[in-house]
């Protein structure tokens, strides 16, 4: 026998299900009486500072197939790269937004304020980058990802360089389609997998 | 340049990484929709940083009066949902055993026939004109947190030849940081369909499914009102910090 750890053991994921948006997006799925404030409409209020960008993609399953289901939260600094809460952050940035695949097509779209990088524990920076986290039916734990930019230098980012096969960053990298517009699909399984992590 | 990591708490070293064993398997072909929908090549795994150690906050102003009540959330207290009158509660703590207070827990479920108010849903089960099927609140500063609610009803879904759900309720919790990031589901003690079902069975560590199971709760169930069913959720803690300053090439 050994001594007793006091740790304790995380809770275990279970799939958010097809009925996620009962649950956290209430007026998408026509239930919206039932809050005055629903969270998450937007990562930032009028007079954020920065670049305004919309983002617009789709999630792809194994088949090609876009799934009309997930449901997507994001989080990023300001275009200064400081997290809300922390000194000096804008407070027209509240960094987290939560947006759903359309029903229909299955496209989805984050407006927000274009982040900036962020400083890293050990010194330097990671290139500006937004997170995210999908869930849908069929998907057993959540999926974290990143949004890079292809307009930005995305050189020195620690986690970009972490990966092997080159092509793969691309992956991560939201392409400009116009002014202040990206295109950034993601790629459940199979080819074009998307870099999913686990950090 | 400033430190970023100054004067805060000891918790606040890089997230614990996940072990992704005590977790479901992201493709279970038991569970079929998960099957074109798990990735195929490995999770990038990095240590934490400051995206993943922070996270959004939420004020008690964004809180209505009803929104940790689903027995009356639905029409404002005008009349109440049909069904066995429950309260869900527990603490949100993380793997340090420390409470996370100030965190916000939604929960959504089916009605007492099994049927949730979703467009897609078209289980016979009927609705019930008074009840939606979502809650949620901000944990105390103790990390407590309590819903009442009607115990939902078990439903059939299209996945094998005849699979059920156990009784469950959607879990969403958000920790303090988004790497804490948590959608779970809570079963209840005794259920003999939480055996026989394809989603329970992702997670293939027979304790960390057993962690899902919330007891009956006598003690807090209120006489001739609610029975009381306790649910803990555990997020990822983060590592102290005393031993972060590494000497160069340590
Ligand atoms: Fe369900």
């Amino acid at each position: 026998m050994v001594q007793k750890l006091e740790t304790l053991i995380e809770s275990a994921s279970q799939t958010a299900g097809p009925y996620v948006h009962i649950g956290l997006m209430p007026s998408y799925t026509g239930n919206g009486q039932i809050y005055d404030h629903e969270l998450g409409h937007s990562p930032i209020e009028d007079g954020a500072k920065g670049e305004i960008i919309e983002i617009t993609g789709e999630v792809f399953d194994g088949t090609g197939w876009a799934l009309r289901d997930a449901l997507i939260e994001s989080w990023q600094p300001d275009a200064a790269g400081n997290f809300p809460g922390n000194e000096g952050a804008d407070p027209a940035v509240s960094g987290w937004c939560r947006f759903a695949a359309d029903a229909d097509s299955g496209e989805f779209t984050l407006r927000t304020v274009k982040p900036g990088k962020v400083a890293l524990r050990g010194g330097g920076f990671s290139a500006p980058h937004i997170s995210l986290w999908i869930v849908a039916r069929g998907i057993n734990i959540g999926l974290q990802t990143r949004i890079y930019f292809e307009d930005e230098d995305n050189s020195g980012d620690p986690l970009l360089s972490r990966i092997e096969q080159a092509p793969r960053v691309q992956t991560l990298i939201a392409k400009k389609v116009a002014d202040g517009k990206y295109r950034y699909n993601i790629r459940l399984q199979g080819e074009g997998e998307t870099v999913f992590l686990d950090i | 340049m400033t430190d970023l990591y100054a004067g805060m708490r000891a918790d606040k070293g890089p997230l614990i990484p996940r072990n992704r064993e005590i977790h479901p398997d992201p493709y279970d072909p038991g569970y079929k929709t998960s099957v074109a929908r798990s990735p195929n090549l490995p999770l990038l795994a990095m240590e934490s940083g400051q995206s993943e150690e922070t996270g959004p906050t939420f004020g008690h102003s964004k809180f209505g009066q009803y929104d940790n009540n689903l027995i009356l959330n639905w029409n404002r207290g005008a009349a109440p949902a049909v069904g066995e009158r429950i309260m869900m509660h527990g603490r949100v703590v993380d793997e340090n055993n420390r409470a996370v207070p100030n965190t916000l827990v939604e929960i959504w479920q089916a009605n007492a026939g099994g049927r949730y108010r979703h467009k897609k849903d078209g289980y016979l089960a009927p609705l019930d004109p008074n009840f939606g099927g979502c809650g949620r609140t901000l944990t105390d500063e103790n990390g407590y947190y309590q819903f009442l609610t009607i115990r939902p009803g078990a439903y059939p879904w299209p996945n094998r030849g005849n699979d059920w759900r156990p009784m469950h309720i959607h879990v969403s919790v958000f920790g303090h940081s988004f790497g804490q990031r948590l959608i779970t589901q809570m079963y209840f003690e005794g259920d003999p369909l939480i055996n026989l079902c394809p989603i329970a069975a992702t997670v293939k560590d027979r304790a960390s499914l057993d962690r899902l199971v919330a007891p009956l709760d006598m003690a807090h169930s209120r006489p001739l009102d609610f029975l009381a069913y306790k649910f803990d959720i555990v997020l990822r803690g983060r590592r102290q910090t005393m031993f972060e300053n590494r000497i160069e090439g340590m």
